[in-house]
């Protein structure tokens, strides 16, 4: 399992482009970070989650 | 005045009030932009929703440079990772600093801030760092590679104004950064004081939001810093200790 967002997904295996296209991200508005470093939107198609990873897809929202 | 700029980081603005964007619906952000005048709006970074709709970017004019904060960090590493995901984000290097531990009070960390600030300048941000009011914090923020310094005016979210006033003096006074008074102005007539005391900018968003017309208060703030600016520039009238002093012509002519 895949920590995505706090939740336990079923994603390993898959890669992050791969993941992100069964979901309804706006992807020109996210960024993702795995196990705590940035993954650029050009290696989408290349990182594959594993096992035990955790993964954090952020967006901006309203702030002071 | 029309040479009176903000310079952050290399950057030249011509509005001194930075506004908030939190705890108000994106359907007012164009026009609390165009009525404050703003050219700087602050921005927090969270998890994504996959079911969003809008988000919050296709609302903010464009020219209106992005100032993405750490809220949510209670370290030093996890506001550099924020900073890195918010520019990651595309939105280019500006960085608002903002630490906290304290839950209750929502103070933020100067000892933190200051590591965050020396990281993220190394790594190429334009640094402002939320703080505490302090001089000697204030001093390391500026050899960490600060591009301005943002100390507390009272507790995010407040609007109580200008509890700090002594100290963001001594700041304003001592330190060649601008001093950008952030958090806890609730009035127009508190972000006019700050000004004319000789803070570089002011930064709202819980005045304006908690407001009964958020952008008619917009553009109070507005006027408000830009008279206290002016004041400062043309520098305050002096104060007597005692007495007082005619503002006429002394020579009378029912007297004599």
């Amino acid at each position: 399992m895949v920590k995505i967002n706090g939740a336990y997904i079923d994603a390993a295996g898959k890669t992050i482009a791969q993941y992100l296209s069964g979901t309804e991200y706006n992807l020109s508005r996210i960024a993702v970070e795995r196990n705590g470093e940035i993954v650029p939107k050009s290696k989408y198609n290349e990182v594959v989650l594993f096992d035990g990873d955790c993964l954090e897809v952020v967006s901006f929202v309203g702030g002071g | 005045m029309e040479n009176d700029k903000l310079i952050i980081g290399g950057h030249q603005f011509n509005s001194r009030f930075i506004l908030g964007s939190g705890k108000y619906s994106l359907s007012l952000i164009e026009a609390a932009v165009r009525d404050a005048g703003a050219e700087i709006i602050t921005l927090a970074v969270r998890r994504a929703n996959t079911k969003e709709q809008e988000n919050i970017l296709d609302f903010i004019p464009k020219g209106v440079t992005l100032l993405p904060n750490t809220s949510g960090a209670r370290n030093a590493e996890e506001a550099v990772r924020i900073a890195r995901l918010a520019r990651e984000l595309g939105c280019g290097n500006f960085v608002k600093i903002e630490i906290m531990r304290d839950t209750k009070y929502l103070l933020p960390d100067n000892a933190e801030t200051i590591r965050a600030t020396e990281i993220l300048a190394r790594d190429g941000f334009v640094v402002m760092p939320y703080m505490y009011p302090d001089l000697n914090t204030a001093r390391d923020l500026v050899n960490a590679g600060a591009a301005a310094v943002m100390p507390l005016a009272a507790p995010i979210g407040s609007n109580k104004g200008l509890a700090t006033r002594d100290f963001i003096q001594i700041l304003i006074d001592e330190i060649d950064l601008p001093i950008i008074v952030d958090a806890g102005i609730g009035r127009p007539s508190q972000a006019c004081e700050a000004m004319e005391m000789g803070a570089a900018a002011i930064m709202a968003n819980t005045a304006l939001a908690t407001a009964g017309d958020l952008p008619l208060m917009a553009s109070a703030f507005r006027q408000a810093i830009e008279a206290g600016r002016k004041a400062y520039l043309s520098g305050l009238g002096r104060v007597l200790t005692r007495g007082a002093s005619a503002s006429d012509p002394l020579t009378g002519f029912l007297q004599d």
